[in-house]
């Protein structure tokens, strides 16, 4: 009975490994997962940015978070911040899959913008892509509300170490 | 670290100018002249003689929220025209950058959708900057005083890009007919999520 139950858990827990490396989901969520992952004192960099499948400058940017990912640096926090209304989910899971992202995506469903853009950011006039940085430890943070270009992730992220 | 020194100087100035050119609430705005998807010129002092005010929108063919706006852009004109407050919409997309806003598929959308207000091209972008419009649709309603046009709201038309029926906050809405009544705008500054304006590189 027991070896079945812990046979059948190592297949479970084998499973959803294998899930989760074949198929990365956008996890819906409401701002306040947000704005814990803004508020969180605890170590390391945490990068939230914010994009949609129908942004071309978004879509043009990703690699480069991709890219970052790819260095398994455990200090820094990725999470991408998909604006596409929430009944377009499984188009933002096609373009999860088609562009093979590993980043955790949050879809984020709030509709009434005004009701949290500034606790974000109280500059951003709401142009996307935009893309928060903070050090967790310090609270020092830094916001950019244009594309980034190729370096420039990789400068923002030792400034703020510093 | 002199050359570095100078060029985050050269920056802030910049940045600082850039602020300093875009209008904010109570500005006047100075005349402009653009040319609409018929080919004739239209600038802002043509409104001058008659109306109360005018709804400039900064709008585009391609952006989903202009797409998800855009019945909404044209039932603003057909319910305000009327009361002195017509609407104008400006595009100032690089079409090198969105060839979807090439000044020929202005022409195409705004003869599909039938449109009874302007369309302008802002091919210099100059418009766009001085406004200070960062995203597409973005409104200024401008209220008449003499012949001045005044900022009086500046942002989103509603708090539900993706319904209609189901916004409940009407930005746009409430400022006009407050100034129709002759009250203060409650709410006259407002942000959305939008297409980032194609800015010439």
């Amino acid at each position: 009975m027991t070896a079945s139950v812990s046979r059948f858990s190592i297949m479970f827990f084998f499973l959803t490994q294998l899930q989760l490396a074949v198929a990365q989901q956008a996890r819906i969520v409401k701002f306040e997962i947000i704005e814990a992952l803004i508020n969180d004192r605890s170590q390391g960099i945490q990068i939230i940015n914010f994009w949609a499948t129908w942004c071309a400058p978004c879509v043009k940017e990703l690699p480069l978070f991709g890219q970052l990912q790819q260095k398994k640096d455990s200090s820094l926090m990725i999470t991408l911040v998909s604006l596409d209304f929430a009944d377009q989910i499984a188009r933002v899971n096609t373009f999860i899959r088609r562009k093979d992202i590993q980043s955790e995506v949050l879809l984020l469903d709030e509709i009434d913008y005004n009701s949290w853009i500034d606790k974000v950011d109280s500059g951003w006039e709401g142009a996307i892509p935009a893309t928060l940085f903070i050090n967790r430890k310090t609270g020092r943070r830094k916001f950019v509300d244009k594309e980034l270009k190729e370096g420039e992730i990789e400068s923002i992220i030792s400034e703020l170490r510093e | 670290m002199k050359a570095k020194r100078f060029l985050s100087l050269v920056s802030v100035a910049l940045l600082l100018c850039s602020t300093a050119y875009s209008y904010d609430l109570g500005d006047v705005v100075s005349d402009f002249t653009l040319k609409n998807v018929d080919g004739k010129m239209v600038s802002l002092s043509d409104y001058g003689s008659s109306g109360k005010g005018v709804i400039v929108i900064f709008d585009c063919n391609t952006c989903p929220y202009s797409k998800a706006y855009n019945q909404r852009i044209i039932d603003l004109h057909k319910k305000y025209a009327g009361l002195g407050y017509p609407v104008i919409t400006i595009n100032a997309n690089d079409p090198g950058a969105s060839p979807g806003d090439s000044f020929a598929e202005m022409v195409s959308v705004a003869r599909k959708k039938n449109y009874a207000f302007p369309y302008l091209v802002d091919e210099s972008q100059e418009v766009a900057r001085k406004f200070g419009a960062s995203n597409t649709p973005h409104v200024f309603v401008l209220k008449k005083e003499e012949k001045m046009f005044r900022v009086t709201y500046i942002g989103t038309i509603d708090n539900n890009s993706r319904d209609a029926a189901s916004a409940t906050r009407k930005y746009v809405e409430d400022a006009v007919d407050a100034l129709l009544a002759n009250k203060p705008v409650t709410t006259n500054r407002t942000k959305a999520i939008g297409c980032g304006i194609k800015w010439r590189s």
